[in-house]
């Protein structure tokens, strides 16, 4: 479990976190929803530490984030998978490379037993084939999986995904979403996930928190939000014509 | 201000590698990358330099009162002095350091940095350290071939034209000649290539934005380090002779 209490972030005198406080549970998928623009990705680096916060706290079971030395941080970390927006493969290296990265960084385990590892979370996101090619030489669903893969090499308890769909197509959206919420439930992770898409809401979506301009505005399950009377919440679910027919049936 | 943040990073950079058998493999990388990929031109610019400081220097001194070997000894001097060290790492300022900022700009801006750090691994010293440690280690490969195509392109000059026979140049190629020199200048491209490869990654890790801003990243780190490789050349020639 996660707890943020009370976090503000201003960059250059200007707030763009507006003191968010907000639960993330274990063995769910939390998503993080709100407009371009609104946070998100501010708000996901203050949580892995990647940006400080001016005030508040982080507690990952308990461990306050903010207030850790370097070697606690980095022990940490060490529990933290993260899925970037563009998925931050590292290009000189090939997918399979990428995936034993932070096992022979982190692990003292022998070359065979970090590629058997490296393997088998290859073939969890089904690219055992794709193990030698290159980031430049695969599509943009295959670069998401294998950061997935990356990202659970070393067994995480904490896994953070800013934007898995972007740039994919429907489909592709919804097998990395399916992915990561199954993932979730087997090793019975942490999982934060920042989005903008309404499938993935309707989808995946166990614990639903709307940021708006810097400040939580609403939050609840998939369940509840379709019957949110919230003005702020509504303009942004139903800037999509489709949400709008789905509700009016609904009703 | 730039120059406390070059310093931070510089900080960060000089830490114990994490894993050594990654950063010996990463040096290895990177002398290839940055130096043995530059032969082909060290050479090819060493030689008609060479070249044309003979065909200069002799038709500029023809003077009876002065030796024709001296055409010989100035073009030692000048290879040796300053061509091979200060103004080849000049030309590497661009090559060199345009490489490192734009690899390192570009990761910076599609988060590879970002996920380094969130696995707990010190970007700085993961990603820099092996490249001024590879770079600084070659350099002197990289001077050598210049003084050794430099002379041999002023030998050319004796052998295929008439402005100077091959016996004088060579003459004067080994009047009054010091080892020291060549030691000299080794250290100094040492010196430069620091400047290099650490000027143009902290330009390079410290990018912010998109794909112009790389750009940008890349001419700042060649700008920069030029002007910081000839003030160094004035102040370690006033040092050192
Ligand atoms: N490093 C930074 N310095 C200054 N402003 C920033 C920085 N990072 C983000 N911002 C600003 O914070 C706001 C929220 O950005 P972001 O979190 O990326 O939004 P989202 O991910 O929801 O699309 C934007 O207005 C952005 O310009
Ligand atoms: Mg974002």
């Amino acid at each position: 479990m996660i707890e943020a209490k009370h976090l503000i972030k201003s960059f250059d005198g200007k707030k763009i976190i507006k003191d968010v406080s907000a639960t993330f549970e274990k063995g769910k998928t939390n998503l993080v929803i709100g407009r371009s623009g609104s946070g998100k990705t501010v708000f996901m680096k203050l949580l892995i530490g990647l940006l400080a916060p001016d005030s508040g706290e982080i507690l990952y079971d308990g461990r306050n984030l903010p207030s850790m030395n370097k070697n606690e941080l980095n022990a940490l970390r060490q529990e933290m998978g993260m899925l970037f927006q563009g998925s931050a493969l590292f290009d000189s290296m090939t997918v399979m490379e990428n995936v034993m990265f932070p096992l022979t960084m982190f692990t003292r385990e022998t070359r065979q037993k970090q590629e058997k590892r490296a393997k088998f979370c290859l073939e969890r996101v089904q690219l055992k084939d794709a193990a030698d090619l290159y980031p430049g030489e695969i599509s943009g669903g295959m670069m998401k999986r294998t950061a997935i893969a990356r990202a659970i090499a070393l067994n995480p308890q904490y896994l953070f995904c800013d934007e898995p769909n972007s740039g994919l197509d429907p489909k592709t959206s919804l097998l990395i979403d399916d992915l990561i919420h199954d993932i979730t439930q087997e090793y019975n992770m942490t999982t934060v996930i920042n989005t903008h898409d309404m499938n993935s809401v309707m989808n995946i979506g166990d614990k639903i928190i709307f940021i708006y301009e810097g400040k939580k505005e609403w939050e609840g399950t998939k369940d509840e939000i379709m019957s949110s009377e919230n003005k702020k919440l509504n303009d942004f679910l139903f800037a999509s014509d489709l949400f709008r027919k789905v509700r009016e049936l609904e009703q | 201000m730039q120059f406390g943040r070059y310093v931070l990073l510089m900080q960060r950079v000089f830490a114990v590698p994490q894993r050594w058998s990654m950063f010996f493999k990463q040096v290895v990388q990177e002398i290839y990358k940055l130096g043995v990929d530059s032969v082909g031109i060290v050479i090819f610019i060493s030689v008609f330099i060479g070249a044309v400081i003979t065909m200069q220097v002799s038709l500029n001194i023809n003077s009876p009162l002065i030796p024709s070997f001296t055409v010989g000894f100035i073009t030692r001097e000048v290879i040796l002095l300053e061509f091979s060290s200060s103004i080849m790492c000049l030309i590497l300022a661009g090559k060199v350091g345009s490489n490192i900022a734009s690899e390192l700009g570009t990761m910076r801006v599609t988060e590879q940095i970002d996920a380094l750090e969130i696995m707990g691994v010190n970007s700085a010293n993961y990603l820099i350290l092996p490249k001024i440690v590879a770079f600084v280690l070659f350099v002197p490969v990289l001077v050598f071939f210049s003084m050794f195509f430099g002379i041999l392109g002023g030998y050319f000059i004796g052998w295929f034209t008439s402005i100077i026979s091959a016996e004088t140049y060579e003459y004067g190629l080994q009047y009054w000649f010091s080892a020291k020199y060549i030691g000299y200048s080794i250290l100094k491209s040492m010196v430069f290539a620091y400047i290099i490869t650490s000027i143009a990654s902290f330009f390079g890790y410290n990018v912010r934005g998109g794909a112009l801003q790389v750009g940008k990243a890349s001419t700042k780190s060649v700008v920069n380090s030029s002007v910081l490789i000839l003030a160094a050349d004035v102040l370690i020639t006033l040092l050192l002779v």
